[in-house]
């Protein structure tokens, strides 16, 4: 699916829309078919077409959606809901950090920049990792921005065509889409991999994270990330 | 559930929960992303505790799923999952290939077992 032999990329309109070519693609697919289990989600919940939109709007992050819309129809407190949703969305420091660095060697952009880290999630850090290296530094950012509408708009499809749709899916059919998502993940994360130490990230949080799961239940990701990726770095050896 | 129908209360509550919980991270990433040095230990470690994370994502989605997927008994998700990742490996590192393999046998090994 992800050619290495593209064209070098030259102007900042070629590099969005290389960007926002990504909107066909496998990853955008999957995100697609996320977002319509969300949309059905929402809809169960007893949230409005237009609170759902807004909730993948502004947020798209999908794991802490499931967890606002969770507690919401709970009937949580909204402080109780923002410290869970909080907690479920400390993920995304670690690789806001990470792309940042990326997106810096242009000219200093701060209201764009400030735009591109709202595209901070797993599928767009999976793919700018994997592909924002080779491309030019000065065109990074319009690259990472085209991307991320492709991701986001995807996303904000898929909510609505399941919204619409909602509880017309086969169970097999549902359960099949629900497991794409890992399966993408993990075998990104190894396409990605450059070095040991992202193999040894990758073996350590597979393996440390149902221990955590089961010992910190709430804080298990945090868990996993900080003690499997301290362990893989410092295990990572002299080429680092 | 009493705020659905609440129009501007209820935006407020998602702004608040909802998006402001969620973009506060991001916010803070990009100040302190902005001031890392990609060749620099510090992002190497940074850059392992996110690709641990989300590796840690993958096992609890396998493992302890939520909606459809619990009804899919653990040998067939680890069986699906494990053939996936054997397909990627053997078309030297095709990830849809991967993917489609894993999604086809989940499919196929559930109209099988019912």
């Amino acid at each position: 699916m992800v050619k290495d032999k593209d064209p070098p990329l030259t102007s900042q309109i070629g590099a969005f829309a290389s960007g926002l070519s990504l909107i066909l693609s496998v990853p955008a697919a999957l995100l697609f078919a996320a977002g319509l289990g969300f949309g059905a989600l929402a809809r169960d919940g007893g949230f409005s077409i237009a609170h759902t939109a807004f909730i993948t709007a502004s947020m798209f992050a999908l794991p802490n959606q499931v967890v606002l819309v969770d507690q919401l129809a709970r009937n949580e407190t909204p402080l109780a809901v923002a410290f869970a949703v909080g907690l479920a969305a400390l993920r995304l420091l670690p690789m806001t950090v990470t792309i940042v660095p990326l997106l810096k060697g242009g000219r200093p952009r701060p209201a764009l920049e400030a735009l591109a880290v709202h595209f901070v999630a797993v599928t767009p850090w999976i793919e700018s990792q994997r592909r924002l290296p080779t491309v030019l530094a000065g065109l990074r950012l319009a690259t990472y921005l085209g991307l991320g509408l492709a991701f986001w708009a995807t996303m904000m499809a898929g909510t609505m065509a399941g919204y619409t749709l909602a509880a017309s899916v086969p169970a097999p059919v549902s359960a099949t889409l629900l497991f794409l998502t890992p399966i993408y993940f993990l075998l990104s994360l190894l396409a990605t991999a450059r070095v040991r130490m992202d193999l040894l990230a990758v073996g350590l949080g597979c393996a440390l994270a149902p221990v955590f799961y089961i010992l910190t239940p709430g804080f298990d990701l945090l868990a996993t990330g900080l003690i499997g990726g301290t362990l893989a770095f410092l295990l990572r050896g002299r080429r680092a | 559930m009493s705020f659905v129908g609440d129009g501007f209360g209820g935006f407020l509550t998602l702004l608040l929960a909802g998006f402001l919980a969620t973009e506060a991270w991001r916010w803070l990433g990009l100040a302190v992303g902005s001031r890392l040095d990609v060749a620099g230990a510090l992002f190497q470690w940074v850059r392992a505790v996110a690709t641990a994370l989300v590796a840690g994502l993958v096992t609890r989605m396998v493992l302890f799923p939520a909606g459809a997927l619990v009804e899919v008994p653990l040998w067939v998700r680890l069986g699906a999952f494990a053939g996936g990742v054997a397909l990627y490996l053997l078309l030297r590192r095709n990830v849809a290939a991967g993917v489609g393999a894993a999604a086809v046998l989940l499919m196929a090994v559930q109209f099988m077992v019912r």
